[in-house]
């Protein structure tokens, strides 16, 4: 499983420009069957623009794309009967109704799934006789979930769709995507709602600036990051701040803390064991902090420092 | 007020553009007319044996109003002006309101502006005076247009002030929708019945029983008879409506929630009909009520054109000008205007064709064919079901004209061997309008923002009809308008060739543009 070529999602060396700027510039994403993968990065970063080349339409300039086993430029009709896609900015036609599209959008990929759309719109508490203009923005967002949940598709492309729901909305939208997934559905799912990528998501990538900066599982990616550590110690430590991956070190007599990157947690605390500890809490990152360092453009120049 | 004054002014400079083109199409309407009457009589004899044959007309009297003094000018521009004035401040007035109250509660931008520092009223009371300015500033226009035509000092202020207050009168009602409704389309569709009303009314009581045409306030208006024995009582009851509907929407608003109207919304159906799941069924469905609005509005014009029967000599009188304007083509004087009345109809016609072709610029600029190009749903499938559907109404709007225009001959005459030829001549137009069309579709594949450049290919047929002949253009400037090259039915026989060559590029530009559209990115 997970072989390059059995992949939903395939990308390497995407390169996207509109005029001057460079929108996606050496991209790299692969999603593999059956799992939930994350889509993450700060505003701008090229997330929308990736997904709208991944469904055909915008043309790379640069780069492989592929999606579904085909060529999502040269084969877009037939793949897109295979997915749903729903935009974080749902415009309905003002003269439709909610329940209208819904069956339009559905029957155009090739068929609802009478019951579940019915399901659908009552655990939605969605109201499918109103008509475009009158949804508000969580409603428009409820019709394009519909008609994309209620679809029998492989695969799940969502652009922020969440973004209006309210917590409770929000919940029955995980839970079917937990359901898509256990039927062996495949999703990419962009979003700015961290709860919701730590509950859903398998795998996550992280994009800046148009370039995959970091991808693995969320358990990979706290690896790679930095657990803060205090402690009360029997004598002063000595020499920790000499060890590799140990960082702003701050001794206030029998007390310390610092932060360590994580592969180095063991190597570190051993140096605390040897001198004696009373108390230890060692905090892995939280999720925020863990984003905050790849989306802040402070940590990156921090970084870049660090490396020269 | 906290408020309304930064409201208002916000306002004022959104609609700086509004206001003139509102105020300039009015003006023009008024004054156009002044000018064209004066240019159309050689003798005050002439201009009465005119005016008598325009008085026996009913059509004409339905459409315009009551005939009053038709041998002055001022009569004149009263009768063929002050009905459509109405109309237009009227549309001027609905499409403001709407603009800042349902149209911004929707947006959402409303609520942002209300949660900040400013009393509940505030913007209802800004949007008020616009309105009320924007009136104003047509009425004034049109009353110093006229003085300084010149005409009666007195008479023409009157009707300045009449279009005012029944623009002020028309805010009224608006702002009363605007409570009622909850989206702007149905605050539109109550608004404007208000109007069609208005006009129904009258037509109905000037040709009938004249108490109808005092329940409306366009007769007020016209009651006024201006330029033949002003009277200024019915303006008062103008204002005084004006006043109560005003007052009537302050009353309302404090009882509706934000959003909403006091009409609950009407629930559409639930599942979409089998029909709307093709892509030409949708295209359809999106342009259903433009195609059959157009074609009701072009059937009327030739409704109207039709039912000045075989009176055109004396309608368009024998200066030299009018003649080579109105009356083109070899046959006689009849099949000559004719033949000018099918091209006008047909050139408003090419209105909807343009726009028709644009519409699926306006699905892409909304955001809208995203989510239908993701599905199993081609490009070129969605954009082909789009030129379906500008095809079909291009001939239907069309054909609509040209029945129009014979049933209105036959009406009035009792003839009714022109139905066919005035249809077969209105449906020769279906080429030129689709390379207008064509040419929207190659620009909205190459290079969408410029789509809207079609519109000049409308505006290019509306001068070299018109002027053409007047300013004695050279054949190859007339020969840039397509509607330049067909046969002028039924002053001249039908000729095919033009005909299919016109068909030829606009399949031509058609496909260049589907081909392009297919290769470039989708926004
Ligand atoms: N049609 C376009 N024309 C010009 N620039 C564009 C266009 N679409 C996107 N861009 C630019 O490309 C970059 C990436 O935009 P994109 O919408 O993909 O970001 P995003 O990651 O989806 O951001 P967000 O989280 O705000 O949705 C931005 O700098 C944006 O300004
Ligand atoms: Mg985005």
């Amino acid at each position: 499983m997970g072989g390059v070529n059995d992949a939903i999602i395939e990308i390497r060396g995407l390169v996207k420009t509109f005029g001057t700027t460079r929108a996606l510039d050496g991209l790299d994403l692969t999603v593999t069957p059956g799992e939930v993968h994350g889509f993450l990065g700060p505003n701008g970063a090229g997330k929308s623009t990736t997904i709208r080349v991944l469904l055909g339409m915008l043309r790379k300039d640069a780069g492989d794309v592929r999606l579904l086993g085909g060529d999502p430029w040269a084969d877009a009709a037939r793949l897109h009967r295979r997915l749903a896609y729903v935009p974080g900015d749902v415009n309905l036609w003002p003269n439709l109704t909610g329940g209208q599209v819904i069956d339009l959008l559905g029957r155009l990929r090739g068929g609802l799934d009478e019951d579940r759309r019915r399901e659908l719109i009552e655990r939605f508490e969605l109201d499918p006789t109103k008509k475009g203009r009158s949804y508000s923005k969580g409603n428009r967002q409820k019709v394009a979930l519909v008609a994309a949940l209620a679809t029998d598709v492989e695969l799940l492309v969502l652009d922020e769709p969440t973004s209006g729901l309210d917590p409770i909305m929000e919940s029955v939208f995980q839970e079917y995507v937990e359901r898509f997934r256990a039927d062996g559905g495949s999703v990419l799912l962009s979003s700015h709602i961290l709860a919701e990528v730590e509950r859903l998501c398998d795998r996550v990538s992280i994009i800046r600036a148009g370039r995959c900066v970091e991808s693995g599982t969320l358990a990979e990616l706290r690896h790679l990051t930095r657990t803060s550590v205090v402690a009360e110690l029997a004598r002063p430590v000595t020499g920790l701040a000499e060890l590799p991956g140990v960082h702003g070190v701050d001794v206030e007599g029998s007390r310390v803390s610092f932060e360590v990157d994580t592969p180095r947690l063991d190597a570190a605390i051993g140096l605390l064991h040897g001198v004696g500890i009373r108390s230890l809490t060692a905090t892995p990152p939280t999720l925020e902090e863990l984003f905050l360092r790849h989306y802040g453009d402070d940590i990156a120049t921090e970084e870049e420092a660090e490396v020269s | 007020m906290t408020g309304a004054t930064i409201f208002l002014r916000a306002f004022l400079r959104r609609d700086r553009w509004h206001y003139l083109w509102w105020a300039v199409g009015a003006t023009l309407l008024y004054y156009s007319q002044a000018v064209s009457v004066k240019g159309l009589y050689t003798t005050q004899a002439q201009f009465d044996k005119a005016a008598r044959s325009m008085e026996g007309n009913t059509a004409f009297i339905a459409m315009a109003g009551p005939a009053r003094a038709l041998n002055t000018i001022g009569g004149q521009v009263v009768w063929q002006a002050t009905a459509f004035g109405a109309i237009v401040a009227g549309l001027m007035s609905m499409f403001l309101v709407g603009r800042h109250t349902r149209a911004e509660e929707e947006s959402g931008r409303d609520e942002l502006l209300r949660a900040s520092a400013v009393s509940r009223h505030a913007s209802l009371t800004a949007t008020l005076v616009d309105a009320l300015l924007a009136n104003l500033v047509l009425g004034v226009l049109v009353a110093a247009s006229l003085v300084a035509f010149p005409l009666d000092a007195t008479d023409s202020i009157a009707v300045g002030a009449g279009l005012t207050l029944c623009g002020w009168f028309f805010t009224g009602t608006a702002l009363v929708a605007a409570q009622l409704t909850s989206s702007t389309r149905s605050m539109y569709g109550v608004a404007g019945s208000v109007i069609a009303v208005a006009y129904g009314l009258r037509a109905i009581g000037d040709v009938g029983n004249p108490v109808l045409s005092w329940l409306s306030p366009i007769g007020w208006y016209q009651g006024m008879h201006a330029f033949s024995g002003l009277r200024w009582w019915p303006a008062l009851l103008l204002l005084s409506f004006a006043t109560a509907a005003t007052g009537t929407a302050y009353v309302l608003f404090g009882r509706r929630d934000f959003g909403s109207g006091l009409w609950a919304a009407r629930p559409g159906p639930a599942r979409a009909e089998p029909a709307l799941s093709s892509a030409f069924g949708f295209a359809w469905r999106l342009q259903r009520g433009s195609v059959l609005g157009w074609t009701g509005g072009v059937a009327l014009m030739g409704l109207a054109y039709g039912s000045i029967g075989n009176d055109v000599g004396t309608l368009i009188g024998d200066s030299k000008t009018s003649r080579d304007v109105f009356v083109q083509g070899a046959g006689g004087l009849v099949d000559g205007f004719y033949a000018v009345a099918i091209a006008t109809v047909a050139l408003i016609a090419a209105g909807f064709t343009v726009s028709s072709a644009l519409r699926p610029k306006g699905e892409e600029d909304d955001g809208r064919v995203e989510a239908l190009l993701a599905t199993g749903l081609s490009r070129r499938r969605w954009l082909l079901a789009q030129v379906a559907t500008t095809v079909v109404g291009t001939v239907v709007v069309l054909a609509g004209g040209g029945l129009g225009l014979g049933l209105g001959y036959a009406m009035v005459t009792g003839d009714g061997g022109r139905i066919a030829p005035f249809l077969l001549g209105s449906l020769g137009y279906v080429a030129p309008a689709l390379v207008l069309a064509g040419l929207a579709r190659l620009l909205y594949g190459v290079v969408p923002r410029w789509a809207v450049l079609a519109w000049v290919g409308v505006g290019l047929g509306v001068v070299m009809v018109f002027f053409g002949p007047v300013l004695h253009l050279p054949g190859w400037v007339q020969g840039l308008s397509p509607y330049h090259h067909l046969a002028l039915v039924p002053a001249e026989p039908f000729r095919w060739t033009p005909f299919l060559v016109l068909l030829a590029i606009a399949a031509g530009f058609s496909l260049t543009g589907l081909a392009a559209f297919a290769r470039r990115d989708v926004h």
